[in-house]
């Protein structure tokens, strides 16, 4: 029964991963960006929850009403300014400007706040209990919230690009820049909402984070950035429902490797990453390779 | 025919072909000077300008294979603290199996570059961005890899054995001489690679990858052999990093506060130059110095500038150096010269 429980308890961790990835995912899908100041932006979003809380007294679950929109401002902003300026030079600058960001935001964070970590509502009752499956198996309710909230943003992501006008904009741009441009789309426009969905998604991850473990200035690189990626190379690159799936497998990894040992469960997660390289470089779900 | 015949032949029809605008023997022999002069340091100077040295030692020597990946390779790996950390980890086995830290940092150098191979043959398989984080990802794995060894320290490290023999003025003095040793052999190693035939295979695939493909270049290979001395000469400074603070932690070793900082000084010495790094690497210690007070602030503000420097001067200040003053010390590209009758006096810059 043990490792039906770990199963389990992977696959419902791994709604948790799919919101990390799947704004690494869009962002590289539209803009070809591979932001490397992803996870260190999950942990802002953890921040402005904690002292939206502090100031506002709105209930933990409620406060990515405030969080969302302002991480999609900036990230619409973000993107407008330094990110569009780096594209306009070349990817490899990108990649040098946001791994600035990454290293800025976190010894900023580092140098004004302090080095301790932070959780998000630790006295709220519905995020710390938990129901029973049968005598084995402990089923916290956050992590089952966590799983439906990636499941929704999921299907209304994949609702918005096949849908709505700037969904279909966005797709526009994705596939060849010029042809949308000589139809009249205003690619930066459309980069910064894509932004802006992106960064809405990393603010998700970031406060369902705050509430299943810890967070502090390091947690960005160290942890969220680096299980979004695996989760998107698992999954297969600039795949949506991938990242679901590729979540899943690393939960699933990790807490299998967790049985073996605490330190294990990392480096389980790390070495099917590495084994889906070598074995099925295009990722579980896409045919071919992408990249 | 060979580069060198062609550019003779070609010289006869009225070009000329050198490397540089200007004699360039000067350069040579205001290098020598400079690294007669620093081997000297330690019957000059005081121990904490040696001390500060070794650690510049550390970062120019990280920054000429940073720049070398990124701004000639196009590899912008983020994960090159697998092999610092691998380095200074190799040196510590050596030493706990009674190797002299001293001799056995070349052997932990050549290491890495073994190591180097199969992880090149993992990430490889990925472009640019995601390449970066896959680097990133193979340098975690190997620390967690490297903490399941309790005879290396588990998580917490150990202290480096076997230099308890010398005292601590020699100990500092012998630190500082492989250190430059170091530093010099892999500027030299950048600039005649870059110089020779691997360097015109990188610049063919920078300006066209499939053109460059196409005439028969091995961009494969090129990108591999890049990565490999890469990481011999980061596992060399890996290896001092150890012999210089006397203790290997794995969280030390293989934070990724290093590629920060080798990528930081690149970014603002020059991407893509061979001065840049060193100049980058002034910077660099400058600021640290001064904002040491300042806990993490020299981070924040080397960060700040790297950034704008990436986005309005991408060059860096070598660059804008060369821009304005037309000096390049360590010239790898070429310059064509029209003489006599073939046209108009002027010059071509290829690089």
């Amino acid at each position: 029964m043990d490792w039906v429980n770990d199963v389990i308890q992977g696959i419902l961790t791994g709604g948790l991963y799919a919101l990390f990835a799947c704004g690494l995912s869009l962002m590289f899908g539209v803009m070809k960006v591979v932001n490397l100041a992803h996870g260190d932006l999950a942990v802002i979003a953890g921040y402005v929850a904690l002292g939206v809380i502090a100031v506002t007294h709105i209930p933990v679950l409620l406060s990515f009403l405030v969080v969302v929109p302002i991480m999609a401002v900036l990230g619409y902003v973000l993107q407008r300014t330094v990110i569009q300026t780096a594209l306009d030079r070349s990817v490899l600058t990108t990649l040098l400007v946001t791994f600035g960001l990454s290293v800025v935001i976190e010894n900023a964070l580092l140098q004004f706040i302090n080095a301790n970590s932070h959780s998000l509502g630790t006295g709220n009752a519905i995020i710390t209990s938990s129901f029973s499956l049968g005598s084995q198996i402990q089923i916290a309710y956050l992590l089952l919230l966590l799983f439906g909230v990636a499941v929704v943003v999921l299907l209304g992501l994949q609702y918005f690009l096949s849908k709505s006008k700037y969904g279909r904009m966005i797709r526009a741009v994705a596939d060849d820049q010029e042809a949308a441009q000589l139809s009249g789309i205003d690619y930066r426009h459309v980069f910064g909402i894509a932004a802006a969905i992106a960064f809405g998604t990393v603010a998700l991850a970031g406060i369902g984070y705050g509430m299943y473990s810890q967070f502090s200035p390091t947690t960005g690189t160290d942890t969220i950035l680096l299980f979004a990626f695996a989760a998107v190379v698992i999954g297969g690159l600039g795949s949506l429902w991938g990242t679901l799936v590729g979540g899943v497998v690393l939960g699933v990894a990790q807490e299998i490797g967790s049985q073996i040992s605490q330190s294990d469960a990392l480096l389980a997660g790390y070495v099917v990453f590495l084994a889906v390289l070598v074995l099925r470089p295009q990722g579980l779900t896409t045919r071919r390779a992408q990249s | 025919m060979s580069l060198a015949a062609e550019t003779t032949a070609r010289s006869a029809e009225g070009f000329r072909v050198s490397r540089s605008r200007r004699n360039v023997a000067w350069t040579g022999a205001g290098a020598l000077i400079v690294v007669v002069v620093l081997a000297l340091f330690p019957y000059i100077v005081y121990s904490g300008t040696t001390t500060i040295m070794v650690q510049a030692f550390i970062v120019l020597t990280l920054a000429s294979m940073w720049n070398m990946m990124a701004g000639y390779a196009g590899l912008v790996s983020v994960g090159q603290q697998a092999f610092v950390g691998l380095g200074a980890y190799f040196v510590l086995f050596l030493a706990l199996h009674g190797t002299s830290p001293f001799a056995g940092l070349p052997v932990a150098a050549i290491g890495c570059g073994v190591a180097a191979v199969p992880l090149w043959w993992l990430v490889s398989r990925l472009r640019s961005g995601y390449f970066a984080i896959a680097t990133w990802v193979l340098a975690t794995t190997v620390m967690l890899f490297i903490e399941k060894f309790p005879s290396l320290g588990s998580g917490t490290g150990m202290s480096l054995p076997g230099l308890s023999s010398y005292g601590p003025t020699l100990l500092l003095a012998y630190t500082y001489w492989i250190g430059l040793a170091v530093t010099v052999l892999s500027l030299g190693t950048v600039y005649l690679l870059l110089r020779g035939r691997l360097g015109l295979v990188l610049t063919a695939i920078r300006d066209d990858e499939v053109a460059a493909r196409s005439s028969g270049a091995r961009v494969g290979l090129a990108r591999m052999i890049v990565f490999v001395v890469a990481a011999i000469g980061c596992g060399a400074a890996g290896g001092l990093l150890a012999i210089s603070q006397l203790i290997v932690q794995p969280s030390a070793v293989f934070s990724v506060q290093w590629t920060a900082e080798m990528a930081f000084a690149v970014i603002i010495g020059g991407l893509g130059t061979i001065e840049g790094p060193i100049l980058g690497t002034i910077v660099y210690i400058v600021l640290q110095q001064t904002l040491a007070s300042y806990n993490a602030w020299y981070l924040i503000v080397l960060g700040l500038v790297a950034i704008l420097v990436a986005l309005f001067a991408r060059r860096g200040l070598w660059g804008l150096a060369d821009k304005h003053l037309n000096v390049r010390l360590f010239p790898v590209g070429y310059w064509l010269r029209i003489t006599g009758s073939a046209g108009r006096s002027g010059a071509m810059k290829g690089e």
